[in-house]
């Protein structure tokens, strides 16, 4: 129990230091996770993902949140958010004290100028991770398409293209998907 | 103290009022901050906004614990962060053990099956507008197409791959710069 407390807030510390780019950044890492314990497994994933959306708050503050729970309960939520929040408060009291400009600074800016794309890719490939899992289902081993999913999943996506409806908040989508689920039976 | 738990207050409201995080935050911190408070300009809020995000970790967190810093030092970066953080920890943890309650349940199976096809449009949707964004130039297409590759079929560990595009970036720079001055 101790051990698994520690190794928590450490893979927490850890995101929190190297997940650059805020919320969906800490994508990536989350998912390294599943490969590496069973806290949570790839579809518990996707349900963090719709729920740290649609509630108040920092999307990667509440997915920390949620899979602290997912792993050891409410304490291990606030382990892992605590772990995860540590690294910026030292960071950026750091920065705060000593570095005037340091957004300014010439080396700063060249090093996110390889970082944001990395970033990106880094991001895709999880996104790609949470689609296989959720756009097809296992059956005998072989991933089979689920046709349902999938078409809901081309048209709101086809929906976020269109300049107003992009504006609407992700929970009115999610909501109305959970209710077409319902409806259709998936 | 007051001073102290004014920090935590209004970081409370401003992390249990906000959906989103990130950019998303940014009406709401000028609201509470620049507008009500006086605690900040719009430049000092648009700088420690610039600050959170080329740091790492959560932009929300990182913008909270800097205008703490500026206000009361340590202490005051930690209160802030304390209230920042206290609404997710509460609304987070009551739903995860809520949902864990009723998964078996049919009803909720479907929505979550449903739910799921709106996250993956979501999150494609947040690559879409990342990559509009991100790659501006022909090194950073390069450096997404690689380090996209790498994560997808190698086991190369993602912190590695961060800290290697942060050299690249470096160096790529430097390269430039020497090559503008011959």
């Amino acid at each position: 129990m101790r051990e698994l407390v520690f190794l928590l807030f450490g893979e927490f510390f850890k995101i929190g230091l190297f997940a650059v780019g805020g919320g969906p950044a800490t994508l990536p890492f989350l998912m390294d996770l599943t490969e590496k314990y069973d806290w949570y497994t790839m579809q518990q994933l996707t349900n963090m993902v719709a729920i740290s959306e649609s509630t108040p708050g920092p999307i990667g503050l509440n997915m920390a949140t949620y899979a602290g729970v997912q792993t050891l309960g409410v304490f291990g939520g606030v382990v892992a958010t605590a772990g995860l929040v540590m690294p910026s408060v030292i960071v950026i009291t750091i920065i705060a004290k000593f570095m005037e400009g340091f957004s300014e600074n010439r080396l700063v800016k060249a090093a996110f100028y390889g970082i944001r794309p990395a970033v990106t890719a880094l991001i895709a490939s999880a996104v790609w991770g949470i689609c296989r899992v959720s756009l097809f289902t296992q059956s005998e081993g072989r991933m089979v398409p689920a046709l349902k999913t999938i078409v809901l999943c081309v048209m709101i996506f086809g929906f976020l293209q269109v300049k107003r409806l992009n504006k609407l908040h992700p929970a009115v989508w999610i909501l109305a998907a959970a209710f077409i689920g319902v409806v259709f039976r998936f | 103290m007051k001073e102290l738990l004014e920090l935590f207050v209004v970081f409370f409201r401003i992390g249990g009022l906000t959906f989103g995080g990130g950019l998303s935050m940014l009406p709401m911190l000028k609201y509470e901050l620049v507008e009500k408070k006086h605690w900040l300009s719009e430049e000092d809020l648009l700088d420690c906004y610039a600050i959170g995000q080329c740091t790492p970790g959560i932009i929300a967190v990182n913008t909270a614990t800097y205008v703490g810093y500026k206000r009361k030092g340590v202490i005051g970066g930690i209160f802030s962060t304390l209230g920042m953080v206290t609404p997710s920890l509460l609304i987070i943890t009551a739903i995860a053990l809520f949902l864990e309650q009723f998964m078996d349940n049919k009803w909720l199976g479907h929505a979550l099956m449903g739910v799921r096809a709106v996250v993956c449009a979501l999150m494609l949707n947040t690559v879409v507008t990342l990559a509009k964004k991100s790659l501006v130039s022909p090194f950073c297409v390069v450096v997404c197409v690689v380090v996209f590759v790498l994560a997808m079929f190698t086991q190369v560990p993602t912190i590695l791959l961060v800290i290697l595009s942060a050299v690249l970036g470096i160096v790529t720079m430097l390269f430039s710069e020497r090559r503008k001055n011959k």
